[in-house]
């Protein structure tokens, strides 16, 4: 793993790595959301609404997914010290709140015509109404603990830490409370899904995954690409003053 | 008594959401590390 702790090593990858899971990303994408607008046939029960759910459940996945990926960069952060680590934290912060908000807006859209509802304050909605929030924590405190110079990046790493418990509560919630929301409908190895919707949100799945990849190397380049620069710039300000 | 609401405006609403955010984020995301990869080429030669 300290094997890719090496910047200019991680560049090297990131380099080509970057544009090729934005492009296979968008293509995959593009592809399984055009497949499941005019070629999957409407749901018995939900009408066409049914379509919305090609954005909305991997948009689901990817929030829980940029917290699980900030919780485990910040384990590994805290304790081995890998200096990646606390900037791929921060780099997924971003995608990990955009699609949770899209997964929330894009819920609510489903719910109007299939629930009757915009919202309804039950288990799954609230908790992750409550992640996009933790988003908007860890982002900010990210950013304060970067101007500070990364003195006490560890705060933003424990918050990150202690926002995970959230992650097996969303997906717990439809089990432990009365919910609108159905239960899951994938679970390890097993699928209630007619294979007609199955595989388009599986290749959304898919491409949105490589979208989220992408712009987590994007931020992460950027982030280092930044530190670089004010590192190289304070040398040459420190040289001529001791010159 | 039963809504008739269109359930095609509801689709393309969620369409329109969902592809222009993720869209969004992967251009603000790529501008910002050009962005910031030439800051970085800039301060090497100064």
């Amino acid at each position: 793993m300290h094997g890719f702790a090496n910047p200019a090593r991680f560049l090297r990858i990131a380099r080509w790595l970057t544009p090729a899971l934005l492009v296979s990303g968008v293509a995959l994408t593009a592809a399984a959301l055009l497949w499941g607008l005019f070629a999957v046939p409407p749901d018995r029960l939900m009408g066409d609404t049914v379509r919305i759910l090609f954005i909305h459940v991997p948009a689901a996945w990817l929030g829980m997914g940029g917290w699980t990926t900030i919780a485990i960069a910040s384990l590994v952060e805290l304790v081995w010290r890998h200096p990646l680590a606390g900037i791929a934290a921060r780099a997924a912060a971003l995608p990990g709140a955009v699609f949770t908000a899209i997964c929330l807006v894009t819920g609510s859209i489903w719910g109007r015509p299939t629930w009757g509802t915009w919202w309804v304050w039950d288990g799954r909605l609230t908790s992750m109404l409550i992640l996009l929030f933790l988003y908007f924590g860890y982002i900010a405190l990210s950013d304060a603990t970067r101007r500070d110079g990364g003195a006490s990046s560890r705060v933003a790493a424990i918050f990150g830490l202690v926002g995970a418990i959230n992650i097996p509560i969303i997906n717990r919630s439809v089990v432990w409370w009365n919910s609108l929301h159905q239960p899951a409908s994938i679970t390890m190895g097993k699928s209630t899904i007619d294979p007609a919707f199955l595989w388009p949100l599986l290749i959304a799945t898919i491409g949105f995954s490589l979208i989220f990849g992408g712009v987590i190397l994007a931020r992460m380049r950027a982030i280092l690409a930044d530190i670089q620069a004010e590192a190289r710039l304070r040398r040459k300000a420190m040289a001529g003053v001791s010159g | 008594m039963r809504e008739a609401l269109d359930q095609w405006t509801f689709v393309m609403a969620a369409y329109a959401i969902g592809i222009l955010g993720t869209l969004l984020m992967i251009g603000w995301s790529w501008v910002s590390m050009r962005r910031a990869e030439k800051r970085r080429d800039r301060s090497r030669e100064l």
